[in-house]
């Protein structure tokens, strides 16, 4: 029997090489004579070990990393793929401490299996929740949800059964479940991780949402920037239809489900869902007023449920193994696990799932090892762009939505960027005042003028024009943008801005 | 209507049609025709606006109003750098200044021999691995000055 080896697809590892690694792994193979198949599964979400290399063997899988095009040779000479001693010998996957000590919940499949492999999927309980949610009514459905306390993991955090209450209770001959793919927070990769290495999960969970509103038409919104994603989730969509996983009459049922995967086209403030939906009917996105809620007046006008990645994934779980499994996990009104992303200067970067009230030291000294630079951290960024750069003082939240919230931070969709000391704070302030001036979709005259004259002013502060009176000019416009913004583009932006003068003056003092 | 004319039209009916009876096709259209083209010819406006019963001032807006949509040709290779918060963290801020001055050319500019187009992207969900670059739709992590003018030095001797 062929011995089976594993090497990541996933777009990181495969900007680290992963490509001509497992062309080099089978090339090397052929050339000894050697039975090897080849399989691209997803990543596990250890970047810092990608390409990380996986042998199946008896006694579990054994893993080497991280793998370049260079090293494939020599591991062959080690004795690869058996038992080899190397450098990049990690040993079995399940003993790295780094991973072993996670708790996963949403990615447990993820790096697993191939992931637009229907069999591998099933496997692993994949496709149990749809089989259970064919046979129950709609509203014991949404009760499920309900019980699980599921809150929305694009990062508002709103109850998912209350969404879909209210999408059920709203009467219409249309609804649609739409699925928001625009993870556009720098920090962030769990819903690429995810669509990349379990698309099935997400597919799984939107054809759930269907069933249980009365849906039968959905739609993925997915960011240009990952191409990637966008080759995995075509296969993975075409293989469920051909199934019969999707489509007229899924499952041998008399229930219609069909997906079709939208690509956006490079604007940030889409990822904020009624900017979303107004791009999906083809439009600029624009914010629009709430209310009508989307779950009342959505795509098209009609009732919708937009859900993250994240959030419907965690439906195909819910419903496989039951509210209570995923209730059991997680503190106080922070439900299920933790998912958070390492990155920005750190030495152990990657996904980690772990069940809420760990702190942010414990992930970025811990988990992360501290800067890949090995210079000291000085701020950490959590919640992408819009969210609060916190000194050391506060590093001993706990992280989960309520602790940030006290703090006058956010969780948001669990992007954590760590800075080491050479980084200058009034250059971030600016930044986050230039991005927002960018993306800003027009709308709302603070957030689209605001932020043009936020970067004009904080360039006077640093050059020592009138520092004290452009301070308080620069407070008053962070006032005028959280009050006078309909949506977090414009609202959030002066978060970083603030955090960045309160904790980190002395680099707006030069 | 010149002969290319015709042609143009033909390729805007044909993406036109095989997006019929979708919710918003507008944005299919605009990736459809841009993907066999290269960009989106000022001339398709008016051909789309017809087929699609729209004004042409709907089709400038959402054109302008996206980052992706280009109304002129790019170069051969489209290099996107990343200017997010984590490739900032890893050093992007010191990459972008070098990445101009190696290609001669700011954001949003082609090279002279036509082999480059520089674009800004914020996040190319590569965070972990900073800074990242995406030449056309291969994507590079833990960019040095280096590593991109191996990259460029490749894409040159290639052409």
């Amino acid at each position: 029997m062929a011995i089976r080896v594993f090497v990541p697809r996933d777009a990181t590892a495969c900007a680290l090489g992963a490509d001509a690694v497992a062309k080099l792994i089978r090339e090397g193979a052929a050339g000894r004579g050697l039975d090897v198949e080849v399989i691209r599964n997803g990543s596990r979400g250890a970047f810092w070990l990608e390409p990380m290399v996986e042998v199946e063997t008896d006694s579990g899988r054994l893993a080497f990393g991280p793998v370049g095009a260079a090293d494939v040779p020599g591991l062959f000479e080690a004795g690869f793929p058996g038992e080899a001693q190397h450098p990049l010998a990690l040993g079995l996957v399940d003993g790295i401490s780094w991973l072993a000590r996670q708790q996963r919940l949403t990615f447990v499949r993820a790096g697993l299996i191939d992931p637009v492999s229907l069999e591998d999927y099933q496997s692993l309980r994949g496709y149990v929740g749809l089989a259970r949610a064919l046979e129950m009514a709609p509203q014991a459905i949404v009760d499920e949800v309900k019980e699980s306390g599921l809150r929305g993991r694009g990062g508002a955090a709103f109850p998912t059964g209350i969404k879909w209450q209210t999408v059920l209770d709203t009467v219409a001959d249309q609804k649609y479940i739409v699925c928001n793919a625009d993870e556009g927070d720098s920090g962030t990769f769990a819903d690429r991780l995810l669509m990349e290495a379990d698309p099935y999960q997400m597919i799984e969970g939107m054809t759930i949402a269907g069933l249980a509103v009365g849906a039968t038409e959905g739609y993925i919104y997915l960011r240009s920037e990952y191409p990637h994603c966008r080759k995995v989730l075509s296969e993975a969509l075409s293989r469920a239809e051909q199934a019969g996983f999707l489509g007229t009459g899924i499952c041998g049922s008399n229930r219609d489900f069909s997906i079709d995967l939208r690509i956006g086209a490079g604007a940030y403030i889409c990822g904020e869902e009624t900017s979303l939906l107004d791009s999906l009917e083809g439009k600029r996105g624009l914010i629009r007023f709430k209310p009508p809620l989307p779950a009342i007046k959505g795509l098209m006008g009609l009732p919708t449920v937009v859900n993250n990645v994240l959030s419907l994934g965690a439906i195909s779980t819910i419903l496989a193994e039951g509210a209570a499994h995923y209730r059991d996990f997680g503190t106080g009104r922070s439900r299920g696990t933790l998912t958070v992303q390492l990155a920005g200067n750190i030495k152990r970067g990657g996904l980690v799932e772990l069940p809420f009230g760990a702190t942010l030291r414990e992930l970025v000294e811990d988990y992360g090892g501290g800067t890949a630079s090995g210079r000291p951290v000085r701020a950490i960024q959590v919640g992408g762009p819009l969210g609060t750069y916190l000194p050391q003082s506060q590093w001993d939240v706990a992280l989960d939505y309520e602790a940030l919230a006290e703090i006058g931070g956010m969780l948001g969709h669990g992007g954590i960027v760590v800075f080491d000391d050479s980084v200058d704070l009034a250059q971030q302030a600016r930044f986050a005042m230039e991005f927002c001036a960018v993306e800003s979709c027009g709308k709302c005259t603070p957030c689209r003028i605001g932020s043009v004259r936020g970067v004009e002013v904080i360039d006077r502060i640093v050059a020592n024009e009138e520092r004290a009176f452009n301070l308080e000019v620069l407070d008053d416009l962070c006032d005028t943008m959280v009050e006078g913004s309909l949506c977090a583009m414009g609202g959030l932006t002066p978060y970083p801005v603030r955090s960045a003068i309160k904790h980190f003056p002395e680099d707006f003092n030069r | 209507m010149s002969s290319s004319a015709v042609a143009l039209k033909e390729i805007v009916e044909s993406v036109i049609e095989s997006h019929q009876g979708k919710i918003g096709a507008l944005l299919p259209v605009l990736h459809s025709i841009q993907d066999k083209l290269g960009h989106i010819p000022p001339e398709s406006i008016s051909m789309m606006a017809a087929a699609m019963s729209l004004s042409r001032a709907e089709i400038h807006g959402v054109m302008s109003f996206y980052h992706d949509f280009r109304g002129e040709p790019a170069g051969e290779n489209i290099l996107h750098l990343c200017r997010a918060e984590a490739c900032q963290a890893m050093g992007s801020r010191e990459l972008e200044h070098h990445a101009k001055e190696r290609l001669g050319i700011d954001y949003g500019e082609t090279t002279p021999d036509g082999l480059f187009t520089l674009e800004p992207v914020y996040c190319l969900g590569n965070c972990s691995c900073s800074p990242s670059l995406r030449v056309n739709d291969e994507l590079h992590a833990r960019v040095t000055a280096e590593k991109f003018d191996d990259l460029i030095a490749q894409m040159e001797a290639r052409d």
